[in-house]
């Protein structure tokens, strides 16, 4: 086996590309990297990665694992699990960067404890211990009430890093880097779970993860009705509608439209909340939002500690009178 | 959330005296996935925790709700909560202690840690199919039938018993204990089980991940109040000042 050295990402790819949340591993792994004086490769799983290959090493990587199989051509996670295992085995990385993405949740965690090794989960920042090349991992606890450093013991250093907390590195097509040929033998009796059926319910226009503009909901809107009016002031913005828990386990708004920890990251440039109080886990979702805007009628909800402009007042009043404006203001 | 402090120098969340502990609210849901399959088909379920003291009046809930049998992991040494490889080992051993099982149904985290690994650990110990985020377990068949939770909607997935599932708040709502249940539950007493008790490896037994610090974030944001003659006048003046600041 190979000596323990260097930064391995483990990237997603879809038709044909690299995944943004690839592109923003790449980022924290070259810094990472940089600190241990050690390389960055990434490993791209699939039945065939030379595009997303060479996207990847224009982000920053120095070498690519191409690891193939006629069965990785869709998300399993049980292949995909081997797959990460017997690579993981064979190239004995220092560090390991996975995002937690959907796939990552379940990816992460059960590929630690498959090498027998600790997890940093849910991370929002990683850096090194030059002295004794430890990675060490900030990470959001208690709900985002406090944050956490937490290292791992044994190697690979294995972290799990949100979604959006890193920002993907300028593309440098000059860049040169190698990609290796690794294919895996795996067996289809392998994949002990499979997929019957999918049922898309996610709001309607741009996607909530993406939009440059959010406009959520909470528990104050009363019901689902008020939903159509921030779909309008949404919809004039040019962005999505998202939504709290609160909102969610109400049944007004199907599971898809969740901001928060257990729900969406999102970082638009402005969010606009309405009647959510602004507990830490629905926070634990939008830090990264550049504007945060809150309509509530409580003075001291919690949101208006994290908004940048607040108005307090009845929602009724507020909204249809904001998407008033607004439209003046689009028109003009 | 003035409740919550922080003991930076243990590096402990001090817990506030005015709350009392609850059942982790995403294990009420486990509990409540579990009580669904026991209402449509015959079924036992068994309730299982591991920490170093137990509120045993909390701990009953599942029972007061339906569950069967309640078995407690207790020992001074099960403390460490934030290291999920010792938890899922503990959980792991103890399930292989009971007399088998068809499904383990966790919540997706907890909420102290938010560690979401405790689960998918004792799902890769035990060696059986693992789900996450159901929001509705069936069982049929041989098979778990579970609706996953995916960003843009959700998945029906099928998985080989024995299985574990992971659920999340999607699930709805926990039932509320029965006055029946509740008199039942006083009269059952949980099987208790301490490290002796357990068939631990002790080749496993390091420490995985380390905390070195515990903090608080500070906000160093000003909330600017836009006001205006009445509520609409204000929602009014909020469109021009994120005209003026070009953000719209």
């Amino acid at each position: 086996m190979a000596d323990v050295t260097g930064v391995l990402v483990i990237g997603q790819s879809s038709a044909g590309s690299l995944d943004s949340t690839a592109a923003e591993l790449l980022a924290a792994g070259r810094s990472v990297a940089a600190s241990l004086g050690e390389d960055l490769s990434v490993a791209l799983l699939g039945d065939a990665v030379d595009a997303p290959a060479q996207q990847a090493i224009a982000h920053g990587a120095d070498r690519v694992y191409a690891v193939t199989s006629p069965l990785l051509s869709e998300y399993q996670a049980d292949l995909y699990l081997a797959a990460m295992d017997s690579l993981c085995r064979e190239v004995n990385p220092r560090v390991v960067l996975i995002s937690r993405t959907n796939e990552g949740r379940e990816l992460a965690p059960r590929l630690a404890f498959r090498l027998g090794v600790g997890l940093a989960q849910d991370c929002l920042e990683v850096s090194v211990d030059e002295a004794s090349k430890t990675l060490l991992a900030n990470r959001p606890v208690y709900g985002g009430n406090a944050i956490a450093v937490v290292s791992c013991v044994q190697t690979p250093q294995i972290a799990a890093i949100r979604p959006k907390a890193y920002e993907a590195t300028e593309l440098d097509s000059s860049r040169q880097g190698q990609v290796v040929s690794f294919p895996v033998e795996l067996d289809a009796s392998q994949a002990r779970v499979r997929v019957v059926e999918t049922v898309r319910e996610e709001s309607e226009g741009v996607k909530l993860e993406e939009a440059r503009v959010v406009v959520s909901g909470g528990r104050g809107l009363g019901g689902p009705e008020p939903f159509a009016g921030l779909e309008d002031l949404a919809k004039l913005l040019g962005g999505a509608v998202g939504a709290s828990r609160a909102a969610v386990d109400s049944g007004w708004v199907p599971p898809s439209y969740q901001v928060g920890l257990t729900g969406k990251s999102i970082t638009p440039d402005l969010y606009i909340t309405v009647a959510i109080s602004g507990a830490s886990q629905h926070m634990a979702g939008c830090s990264g939002a550049k504007c945060i805007v809150a309509i509530n009628k409580d003075a001291d909800a919690n949101i208006f500690k994290d908004a940048r402009y607040g108005v307090v007042g009845d929602w009724q009043a507020v909204i249809p009178a904001l998407t008033e404006a607004v439209r003046e203001l689009m028109d003009s | 959330m003035s409740a919550f402090r922080i003991d930076e120098g243990a590096k402990r969340v001090v817990p506030p005296t005015s709350i009392p502990p609850v059942v982790n609210g995403f294990d009420e849901n486990a509990v409540e996935a579990a009580l669904r399959i026991k209402d449509a088909q015959e079924a036992t379920v068994t309730v299982i925790s591991t920490g170093s003291s137990f509120a045993l009046d909390v701990m009953k809930k599942p029972l007061s709700m339906g569950a069967d049998d309640l078995v407690l992991l207790q020992d001074d040494d099960f403390d460490n909560t934030i290291d999920s490889f010792q938890t899922a080992q503990l959980l792991a051993a103890a399930i292989r202690k009971l007399e088998g099982f068809d499904l383990i149904i966790c919540g997706r985290q907890a909420s102290d840690w938010d560690n979401a690994q405790v689960p998918l650990g004792v799902a890769e110990i035990l060696g059986v199919s693992c789900v996450s985020l159901g929001k509705k377990v069936n069982v049929a068949d041989g098979k778990a039938i579970v609706e996953r939770i995916v960003p843009d909607g959700y998945q029906v997935v099928e998985a080989a018993l024995p299985a574990l599932v992971t659920v999340s708040n999607e699930l709805g709502q926990p039932r509320y204990p029965t006055l029946r249940g509740i008199m039942a539950a006083t009269r059952k007493r949980p099987t208790v089980w301490s490290k002796a008790d357990l068939d631990l490896d002790d080749s496993q037994s390091e420490a995985r991940v380390m905390l070195r610090q515990l903090f608080i974030p500070v906000s160093d944001q000003e909330c600017e109040f836009v006001e205006g003659e009445d509520a609409a006048d204000a929602g009014r003046q909020l469109a021009l000042k994120l005209r003026e600041a070009k953000i719209i």
